[in-house]
């Protein structure tokens, strides 16, 4: 425990008095007996695992728990001297600021200074003082030039920092933050943090922030708060608590392995400390990518020239612009990019149910799903039309093509998750049953397999998800894993996924990882778009960077990712030069010599 | 609209009303007697006909109307320059208004992913499927607006000595009463004007009182509020002239109006309604357009005139008043 700092109001800008909540009709309570207190201008980082209660915590601040969502309250939540039991979030709006998860969500107006101006009109600021704060905040964010843009438009980072500016403006001295970055690209992200920090070091305001990406916060933190799935609560300074933490960012698991206390956070830091890390690595290289399923031969999908193109007429996005791209049976690619830069429409143009107005896509295999399926699977294919298709492709393409390899977007739906398995941004899209056990069955029947093999797919992906749960009450972590089995039990040999990571905590991540590369080993070729750099340093083989719909840098990840500053992993930036790109591959260095890391240490 | 007015003529209009000569001579089909206002096919009249299109048009330039004011206005901002007291109903307007496109764009991302489980997109069996993911996320997205208007201030009130609270609701609802019985006895050719005017206007003004001390309890600034010019002004005096000088056709002679169907006769044009007409057209050339130009903000103020105004005045114009 840190002694809060305490401003000239003598009192802590938030203060957790003995807390507990409980929410109608849960078993347990979502948070335990919290007593914190967040002192004047610190940046306070809250982490855990998901479902821990972090959100409810964020909300207790500014009291949208329990005055919106219901539930019970004892003790007492103190934010800049108003408690939130007796004052509900809209009289608080002046002192406690709350940008929720989707910021996009929560835009009532639709441009940029309106929205900006909402909050003051609400608490009927006067109308000069209003337009001179917009400006104030228009030049804080740093988003000044964007001040007449429709918010549909706006980029994610944009988005999020009008966020920011939209309840700044109303001038609170609290602001609480729900998962900022966790959509957003890393360069995005950065402005986003760099926005903060500056609020926190020149205004002081207070900020609250949950993530899960702590490589991205933690270094900027004064507190952190640990939330536990008990809803217990523990908090102190940012060294000491990631000390033990299981979820720590790679500088923090480095400096175990290399004995660093306490552990530094930052890369700079990390690196200051790293001379003799590098000298004891000396010679030692990584392992180099080894790819335990990879075949050699044709590769499982052949892309070329694809173009894919947005709306029509003078609004025409081309959104991917010409690519050629192969994947080889028993790799795991990464694509990444900024967003918006064509990652997901190329994944939606290759599985053949998005557009594609140009180019050739052939896959190898999907052989029909084994007898037994019988006539449902007849009806699915006639009821289900071809998607729509560059008029004068030849009719080769449908019964084979060339060299034995079909084109998904030429085929009925069936036929084409046959070949390719999707897992788009929103899993929760393909899933509308009551029951996970009803999905799985359903899953079977669609894909002609023997019943119960969705389930037993879903055991190996995530064990233990019980059958009479309703999806939408699973986490992230698990709903994630039932499309994917869902999509698995058409036995597609090309497997995508789109944002695979996106607010999962760290084991569900690193079960991501490992998942992935065993889809690997069966000798499928697995595409994640993803921004989330340690991970693509952990599970991929393969980089390819997308920029404007084209592809900008393709290669082995040890080559590509080190060399660029927004996608380098820690650890490479640590150790740079040497080619390191994880911690588990630097403790496997040191602790057998060379050739210890393994493929299998990847994982 | 025009054909479905005249089929619908042709279907259960067949009673020789209307006069003139009969034009179709279809057999009318017998009804139980259940049904006994209503009569199927029959003799056609050229009469009803032209009844029926004349109808018809009245209902095409009503709609023509509303469209070109769609055009013209933008909802957003007439919302803004309701009176205080209804922000909370504008409000929600405005979020209907932007949560429509949400949704639009939610069915769209849910029928693509549906593909990926090679369901059906259409007929009733995919209704659960693309439904039960986009309910689940519009709800979601409710609550997090909800959130985000809460801690954004929404609905804060001024503190209102209780009983000023109350007399501003009753006098709302007397008001509104008011108004309605008053408009009620206008409309009744029985009662007449003389005792309809003085209950609509004592409603109307009962009701600008009660919004008045409703206002009171919403403390509110508007960030740039759309100023009221010259354009403005322009518009609804445009709305204005058009509704008097239709009112004094149609009180001066009425038949030139409403041409005679039986017999049929050519209508023919009266300059004071054709002027109606053309200075109800008026707006569209002096409301500066919507969204024009790259910087909307400052470009359409003209948006925040009523957009009643040019609307639904000309529609009497072209069919006759009703």
């Amino acid at each position: 425990m840190i002694a809060p700092g305490r401003g000239p109001g003598g009192a802590p800008a938030v203060r957790f008095d003995r807390v507990t909540l409980t929410y109608p009709g849960a078993p347990a309570p979502a948070l335990r007996d919290v007593d914190l207190e967040v002192g004047e201008g610190e940046l306070c980082l809250v982490a855990g695992p998901t479902g821990s209660g972090k959100s409810t915590l964020l909300g207790a601040v500014c009291g949208l728990v329990p005055h919106l969502t219901g539930g019970e309250l004892v003790g007492e939540v103190v934010v800049a001297g108003a408690s939130t039991r007796r004052t509900p979030p809209r009289d608080l709006a002046h002192l406690v600021g709350h940008v929720g998860q989707d910021p996009v969500a929560g835009f009532v107006t639709d441009s940029v200074e309106d929205e900006l101006a909402y909050a003051m009109e609400q608490l009927a600021v006067p109308a000069p003082a209003m337009r001179r704060r917009v400006e104030e905040v228009l030049d804080l964010l740093g988003i000044a030039d964007l001040r007449d843009r429709p918010l549909r438009t706006l980029s994610g980072g944009q988005a999020q920092r009008v966020a920011i500016g939209s309840v700044l403006a109303a001038g609170p001295r609290v602001l609480v933050l729900d998962e900022p970055t966790s959509a957003l690209d890393p360069t995005a992200a950065e402005e986003v943090l760099a926005a903060l920090v500056r609020l926190v070091h020149d205004l002081a305001v207070t900020v609250v922030v949950a993530e899960h990406r702590l490589e991205r916060v933690v270094q900027h933190a004064d507190r952190v708060v640990l939330v536990g799935r008990d809803g217990r609560v523990r908090d102190g300074e940012p060294a000491e608590m990631m000390r033990h933490h299981d979820g720590a960012p790679p500088v923090v698991e480095l400096a175990r392995t290399a004995g660093w206390d306490p552990p530094p956070l930052s890369v700079r830091d990390a690196r200051r400390l790293a001379g003799p890390l590098a000298e004891a690595l000396g010679d030692l290289r990584p392992p180099p990518p080894a790819t335990p399923g990879r075949q050699d031969g044709p590769p499982l999908l052949r892309s070329r020239d694809v173009v894919v193109v947005h709306g029509g007429g003078a609004g025409a996005v081309r959104a991917v612009a010409g690519v050629d791209l192969d994947l080889a049976a028993g790799e795991v690619v990464a694509l990444m990019g900024r967003n918006g830069s064509g990652k997901s429409s190329l994944l939606w143009a290759w599985q053949g149910s998005g557009p594609r107005a140009g180019g050739e896509v052939g896959v190898l295999g999907g052989e029909a799903p084994e007898a037994g399926a019988g006539s449902r699977r007849a009806r699915a294919v006639r009821r289900w039309p071809a998607a729509p298709r560059r008029p004068g492709r030849g009719a080769a393409d449908r019964r084979g093509g060339v060299d034995g390899r079909r084109d998904p977007g030429a085929l009925p739906a069936p036929a084409a998750r046959a070949l390719v398995g999707l897992v788009p941004q929103t899993p929760g899209d393909l899933l509308y049953l009551p029951t996970v056990g009803q999905e799985c069955a359903q899953a079977d029947a669609e894909s002609g397999r023997p019943r119960g093999a969705c389930r037993a797919l879903l055991d190996e992906v995530a064990p233990g998800v019980p059958d009479e749960r309703h999806p939408r009450d699973l986490s992230e972590g698990q709903r994630l894993a039932l499309v994917l089995a869902v999509q698995l039990a058409a036995a597609p040999r090309v497997v995508l996924l789109d944002e695979p990571t996106r607010g999962l905590d760290e084991e569900a991540k690193r079960r991501v990882g490992e998942v992935v590369r065993e889809l690997a080993a069966q000798g499928r070729a697995v595409v994640l778009a993803t921004h989330d750099v340690e991970l693509v340093a952990a599970a991929a083989d393969r980089v390819v960077v997308m920029a404007q719909g084209r592809v900008v840098a393709d290669g082995p990840t040890a080559e590509v990712v080190a060399a660029s500053p927004a996608f380098a992993p820690q650890t490479a930036k640590v150790l740079a030069p040497q080619p390191w790109l994880t911690p588990q591959q630097v403790r496997a260095a040191l602790a057998g010599g060379p050739g210890a890391g393994t493929a299998g240490e990847r994982a | 609209m025009i054909a479905v007015r005249l089929v619908f003529r042709v279907l259960f209009g067949g009673t020789g009303l209307g006069g003139g000569p009969v034009v179709l001579d279809l057999p009318r089909v017998p009804l139980p007697d259940l049904v006994s206002g209503v009569t199927l096919l029959g003799p056609v009249t050229a009469g009803s006909l032209l009844a029926g299109v004349y109808e018809g048009l009245r209902l095409a330039a009503v709609l023509v109307c509303l469209g070109a004011a769609n055009c013209l206005a933008d909802a957003r901002r007439l919302l803004r320059a309701v009176p205080g007291a209804l922000a909370e109903v504008s409000t929600a307007v405005v979020i209907a208004l932007t949560a429509a496109p949400q949704l639009v764009d939610s069915v769209r991302r849910v029928r693509r992913a549906r593909r990926l489980r090679a369901g059906s997109t259409e007929g009733l069996r995919a209704l659960p499927a693309v439904l039960s993911p986009v309910l689940a996320d519009a709800l979601d997205r409710c609550l997090s607006l909800a959130g985000a208007m809460a801690v954004r201030g929404y609905g804060r009130t001024a503190d209102v000595p209780r009983r000023t609270r109350r007399a501003s609701g009753a006098l709302l609802v007397a008001g509104l009463l008011g108004t309605c019985l008053g408009l009620a006895a206008l409309l009744d050719p029985t009662a007449g004007a003389a005792s309809g005017l003085p209950l609509l206007g004592a409603g109307a003004l009962l009701a600008v009182v009660g919004l008045r001390l409703a206002s009171a309890r919403v403390r509110r600034t508007a960030h740039r509020p759309d100023p009221w010019g010259a354009p403005e002004w322009a518009v609804c005096a445009a709305g204005a002239a058009s509704a008097a000088a239709m009112a004094l056709a149609s009180a001066l002679d009425p038949a030139a109006l409403a041409p005679s169907t039986a017999p049929p006769v050519w209508p023919e044009p009266s300059p004071l309604a054709l002027a109606a007409v053309l200075v109800a057209a008026l707006p569209a050339v002096l409301a500066p357009r919507p969204g024009g130009g790259d910087r909307p903000r400052r470009t359409h103020r003209a948006a925040a005139r009523p957009a009643g105004t040019p609307g639904r005045r000309p529609a009497p114009a072209l069919g006759g008043p009703s």
